[in-house]
């Protein structure tokens, strides 16, 4: 690369600390970025990574430490004051309005720009030279995700920043996607541009890093060169030694099935949704069934299906135990044994403000008979909340805490226990271990695991591949509201469910491809 | 053809508060601030407009009083609800209780007092064209200012960069936040607009419409002005065609009766405006795609930064 | 620097506390108030804190005051907590009258017994009616229920004024806009000798009881606390929205229809065009004041009567504009809104240092719920 013209660190910070009420962020993190350096910063969730980076993005002051950049030390006041340095940042969330243009968009990052006919014309400019096709007068809410995110590359490009901040870019991208964005990322830093790569995606930053710095529990625990290091050694450090357990996957069950949907359409009732198209699927007792994909594919929408918060008006498009319930809403549902995890812990799975108690009763009601003639059974109703936190080894100060009091984990533990202590015939879970420590989603995996065994019928939509290709006997994978034919997780390979995800190329885990394509 | 061009100006005259309120509050929620407040604080720019003009004796004094009781007001609502994070819905309410208690008190000694009304524009030879000078050259100014104001909100919201950023800040707060923009201090410019416009329609109706201060003269029209934001799907051009269409129910209030000499219960008269604001919001909001996707997206969302 | 701060669970402490802070606030406020209007801020406070408790009499009145109040207040406060924004319950109160009124009126001169219970479930099932349209509206069509109830108590004052100008005008009223005097089977009688307290109070009592009853027990209660505070956790559990919809505006205007019939069956004893000094739009600071908890509205509802006949005190006593009683309402309603940040809020008044306690759990950074518009 070019960065050996000057030897003086474009960025250096040194004993970065925040802390937040409750818990330590980071613990005097040092991190250095050499000019045109491409520079990993991996971590799991919860890791630290997003603090650092507010940090460095001046949206977030540090307690204590100092930031260097390109020698002198400096306050990072503001994002503005962030842009002005040269520091752009291509956030994983939260920056596009979707009701507005992608010239509006644009103008918005850039102080003292309009949104006129000059500005577009740069834009078109810009997307060319660096392979970032894009037009300027379309409304967001009408692009892909991966359009989505050359804007927020194309507005910080517009700046000419000496630093680009990329946060967790590829978790929404197509294996295709994925390729594309390398490439530019690599034409950047040929210019002397660095850039500053957040991911926990390994093989990714095998593939792309030159450097990487490797946060745990708020700390830096490594600085290597990730083209030296293999996968497993990255997950160690990334981990602390703390390696997911091998595969479980057993023989696909040929019991006959508890749930069949067949020739399920249904229309987004939201702005910006994405329709089902004639899902079809078997669901059978004792086994787990995995639904892979990347983000915004339909999975929310197929969770609705499945629940019955959306109905379908052809009955027989969703059949249980050979009864059709298409048109059933979630509490009939229920009481057929159908259970439900869904993403959203806070506001869907659960009521924030309210008291575990109140939200074990939220769809405990009628499982575990909780009413006597309308009225609600305070004692039993108790005693189930209590049993699920014994049972699940949920920590909280007792029952009447509210949900939004406990931590990611352990609320999910709750969500997760709740819906198992039913009973169910078929439980359904999206991303049960999303954004949750590495401790209790292993716990999670293995109590889902364990329902399957026995004789639940389990399905788990998942974008974690890992995950999926560890607890599943049969994957199948969901791309624009289209599902795949389920296959058996033994005989599959990831470069297999890659192609399904969407790409015409392999996935992450296929190198040589995306090398190939540079 | 006298009875057209008196209908026609009664239109004109009566939709100016509706203008300019609903105006004003089309930009507050294009911030992504609800205000259900447009009634009291147009009672609260009616009354100070009212007694500020009898006791100077100036008219422009009382219509600047107008807007200065509507932006003081409109700043309680901006406090509570951007910076103690109340329920916007519920602020709202309390506000227009507050303006109807405020303002009876504020005027207990001016009711039944008269005041010759804002002068009319009068240029000669133009404003004696026959028809179109009373339609058009004959108004009082604030008719004018009116229209000029959808005029001038058109511009700044669609051809302005601050037009756009409060139109990003009431799209998506968090983003516009994360970009660094002050949305509170947005929100508050906003919010204080529109208690201006809400003042300044008040000062319309007791310096103007009906010279003369009454309790609760307002007489829901602040409401109103609330349901032609919706009606116009928060687009400024489309805020002056609602309002000249209630405009025309209450010139038919004041004309109907003697011009179809029917005999009608004269409060079924009245009632149009308001059955009209019902059948309206109905043929508006049954395509609920549609009004979704042209409201401000943080419409009535507290926004707190995190961070 | 002043701070906010989330806390990971809303405290119990400060959301009984608020009401109560609010309320001493507003008697400050009200002194400077007075004060500054040049009034003796003394015996203004006197007249209104004081007199409507001095005596049995002024406690009857106060409890007579607080009836509608707490009657309304209780279904709106229902209402409010699933999301329901009824704010037409004086156009309800109004139709409620009307309705029960035609009842009196069609027996004006016949003593029926038993008549007074028919003319409740009349004014009742008026209100009710009369609140199925922004209901209907709501659900079919999709239009906001705030401003379509609103629209509609304009058009029942409207109403109202044309049935007392036209069929239901009294004959020999010499044309005053007002019906014929009640027959007394129509009408409540006292309860307490001396005193115009009756017998809607008891049933505003019962009311609250039962609204509580079932807000804190039944299923229904937690159904419409979990559709106001998350809708889409309400999906997920299976309690339908629209049918919230339904019943809360149905409850808070069969409610607001009976405190409507039984203000022309007690204090007023025929329609007139001042049936209601504006208790409808009350109701809904009584509903906040009293937290949406109907017992908290009953006492609210007190307290709020409180301000009304210490308003028409002052104004006997101290000469002070009746207009000071909305100026209050409204003042303590804001308070209450502002005061309510301690509920959700901490406040620092410096940067927070390491947490308070180290064994804690660490907090996730909590997304506000988002009422979706779906």
């Amino acid at each position: 690369m070019t960065a050996a013209a000057t030897r003086t660190p474009l960025l250096q910070l040194s004993g970065i600390t925040k802390r937040y009420p409750g818990c330590l962020a980071n613990d005097s993190v040092d991190l250095t970025v050499m000019p045109g350096e491409i520079h990993a910063l991996l971590g799991e969730n919860g890791a630290g990574k997003s603090t650092l980076v507010k940090t460095i993005y001046g949206v977030v002051q540090a307690d204590a430490g100092e930031i260097r950049w390109r020698g002198e030390p400096i306050t990072i006041a503001s994002p503005n004051a962030a842009r002005r340095l040269g520091i752009g940042m291509v956030f994983q969330h939260f920056s596009l309005f979707e009701g507005l243009t992608v010239l509006d968009n644009v103008a918005l990052g850039l102080p003292g720009r309009s949104a006129n006919r000059a500005l577009a014309k740069e834009i078109l400019e810009i997307s060319r030279n660096y392979g970032l096709p894009l037009d300027p007068q379309r409304e967001v809410h009408t692009l892909s995700v991966g359009e989505r995110q050359r804007i927020e590359i194309v507005r910080c490009l517009l700046q000419d920043p000496q630093l680009l901040i990329m946060d967790e870019p590829t978790s929404v991208l197509t294996p295709q996607e994925v390729g594309e964005l390398f490439r530019t990322l690599r034409t950047l830093s040929a210019e002397g541009r660095a850039i500053l790569y957040i991911s926990h995606k390994l093989q990714e930053i095998r593939d792309l890093c030159e450097t990487a710095t490797i946060l745990r529990m708020g700390r830096v625990v490594a600085n290597c060169d990730p083209r030296r290091e293999t996968t497993s050694s990255l997950a160690q450090m990334m981990l602390g030694g703390e390696l997911a357990p091998p595969g479980v996957a057993g023989d696909p069950s040929t019991a006959p099935p508890v749930l069949t949907i067949r020739g399920l359409s249904l229309a987004s009732a939201d702005r910006f949704g994405i329709d089902l198209e004639d899902i079809a699927l078997d669901i059978r007792p004792g086994e787990v069934l995995g639904v892979a994909g990347v983000a915004g594919n339909g999975q929310i929408e197929l969770l609705r299906a499945l629940s019955g918060e959306t109905v379908s008006d052809r009955p027989d498009a969703i059949l249980f135990q050979g009864e059709p319930i298409g048109h059933l809403g979630p509490r009939a549902r229920r009481a057929r044994g159908l259970a439900v995890v869904p993403e959203e812990r806070l506001g869907h799975a659960a009521v924030p403000a309210m008291s575990l108690v109140e939200n074990a009763l939220l769809t405990g009601y009628g499982p575990k008979r909780l009413l006597s003639a309308g009225m609600i059974r305070t004692g039993e109703t108790r005693r189930y909340a209590e049993s699920i936190v014994a049972d699940f080894d949920v920590r909280t100060a007792g029952v009447g805490a509210a949900a939004s009091s406990l931590s990611g984990g352990n609320l999910q533990k709750f969500v997760v226990g709740r819906e198992i202590l039913q009973e169910p015939k078929v439980l359904i879970a999206s991303q049960p271990t999303w954004g949750v420590d590495a401790g209790a989603a292993g716990a999670i995996r293995r109590a889902l695991r364990a329902l399957a065994g026995r004789g639940t019928a389990v399905v788990v939509i998942s974008q974690d591949l890992d995950e999926l290709m560890e607890i599943s006997d049969r994957i199948a994978v969901i791309n624009v509201g289209r599902l795949s034919e389920p296959r058996p997780t033994r005989s599959v390979t990831v470069e297999e469910i890659g192609l399904l995800m969407g790409g015409v190329h392999g996935a992450d885990a296929a190198p040589e491809l995306v090398e190939a394509a540079q | 053809m006298d009875v057209v061009v008196q209908i026609i100006v009664t239109t004109i005259l009566a939709s100016t508060p509706l203008i300019l309120a609903a105006t004003g509050e089309l930009v507050v929620e294009r911030s992504g601030v609800l205000n259900l407040g447009v009634e009291g604080m147009m009672l609260i720019g009616a009354v100070c407009a009212f007694v500020v003009t009898m006791e100077t004796g100036s008219g422009t004094l009382g219509v600047f009083a107008g807007m200065i009781g509507g932006v003081v007001i409109s700043l309680v609502f901006a406090v509570l609800t951007l910076v103690t994070l109340a329920n916007q819905v519920a602020t709202g309410l309390a506000l227009t209780i507050f303006g109807i208690g405020c303002s009876a008190l504020i005027g207990v000694n001016h009711v039944g007092r008269a005041y010759s009304g804002l002068p009319k524009l009068d240029i000669p030879g133009i404003s004696d064209i026959p028809v179109l000078g009373p339609i058009l050259f004959r108004h009082d100014p604030l008719v004018y200012v009116g229209v000029a104001m959808v005029a001038a909100v058109w511009w700044f919201l669609y051809r302005t960069k601050a037009g756009l950023v409060l139109r990003a800040v009431g799209e998506s707060h968090d983003a516009a936040h994360a970009i660094g923009y002050p949305v509170v201090a947005i929100r508050f410019a906003a919010v204080a607009f529109g208690g201006a416009m809400s003042g300044l329609a008040g000062a319309h109706l007791s310096l103007a419409y009906t010279p003369m201060w009454q309790e609760q003269m307002s007489a829901g029209r602040g409401w109103i002005a609330l349901a032609l934001v919706v009606f116009a799907t928060w687009r400024p051009w489309r805020v002056l065609l609602g309002a000249y269409v209630f405009g025309a129910m209450r010139m038919l209030e004041l004309h109907g009766q003697s011009a179809l000499s029917l005999n009608i219960p004269s409060q079924l008269f009245t009632m149009l405006p308001y059955v009209a604001t019902i059948v309206v919001l109905v043929i508006i909001s049954r395509d609920a795609m549609r009004v979704r996707a042209s409201a401000p997206a943080c419409l009535g969302q507290p926004f707190h930064p995190r961070g | 620097m002043i701070r906010l701060e989330r806390r990971p669970a809303p405290s119990r402490f400060w959301s009984y506390m608020t009401p109560v802070l609010a309320v001493a606030l507003t008697v400050v406020a009200g002194a400077l108030l007075f004060w500054a209007l040049g009034y003796p801020a003394g015996a203004a406070l006197y007249q209104f804190f004081v007199t409507p408790v001095e005596t049995g009499y002024m406690r009857a009145e106060l409890l007579v005051k607080a009836t509608p109040l707490v009657l309304i207040g209780v279904g709106l406060a229902i209402g409010f907590r699933a999301g329901v924004w009824n704010i037409g319950a004086e156009g309800q109160l109004l139709m409620g009258a009307l309705g029960g009124g035609a009842v009196a009126l069609a027996f004006w001169n016949e003593d029926v017994p038993g008549l007074i219970v028919l003319m409740m479930l009349a004014g009742a099932a008026s209100g009710a009616a009369y609140a199925a349209i922004p209901a209907l509206l709501k659900t079919r069509f999709n239009v906001n229920e705030i401003l379509s109830s609103l629209m509609l108590t304009y058009v029942a004052g409207l109403i109202i004024s044309i049935m007392i100008y036209g069929p239901l005008r009294d004959p020999q009223g010499y044309g005053f806009p007002q019906s014929r005097i009640f027959h007394p089977a129509a009408t409540l009688s006292p309860i307490l000798e001396g005193t115009r307290l009756h017998f809607g109070a008891v049933i505003a009592l019962v009311a609250a009881g039962l609204a509580w009853l079932a807000m804190a027990r039944s299923l229904f209660g937690f159904q419409v606390k979990v559709v106001g505070q998350a809708p889409q956790a309400a999906r997920y559990a299976g309690f339908s929205q629209p049918r919230m919809v339904w019943i809360g505006m149905l409850l808070g205007g069969a409610l607001a229809g009976l405190a409507g019939v039984i203000e022309v069956a007690g204090p007023v004893r025929q329609l007139n065009d001042s049936i209601s000094p504006g208790y409808g739009f009350t109701a809904i600071i009584v509903a906040f004041l009293g937290r949406l908890h109907p017992v908290g509205v009953a006492i609210a509802g007190v307290v709020i009567a409180m301000s009304y006949i210490g308003g028409e005190n002052a104004q006997i006593m101290v000469g002070m504009p009746l207009a000071v009683t909305g100026v209050f309402q409204g003042m303590l309603l804001f308070f209450l809104l502002g005061s309510d940040l301690l509920i959700r809020y901490r406040i620092r008044l410096r940067k927070p240092g390491v947490a308070a306690r180290p064994a804690a759990e660490p907090v996730p950074a909590v997304a506000e719920p988002r009422v979706e518009s779906a």
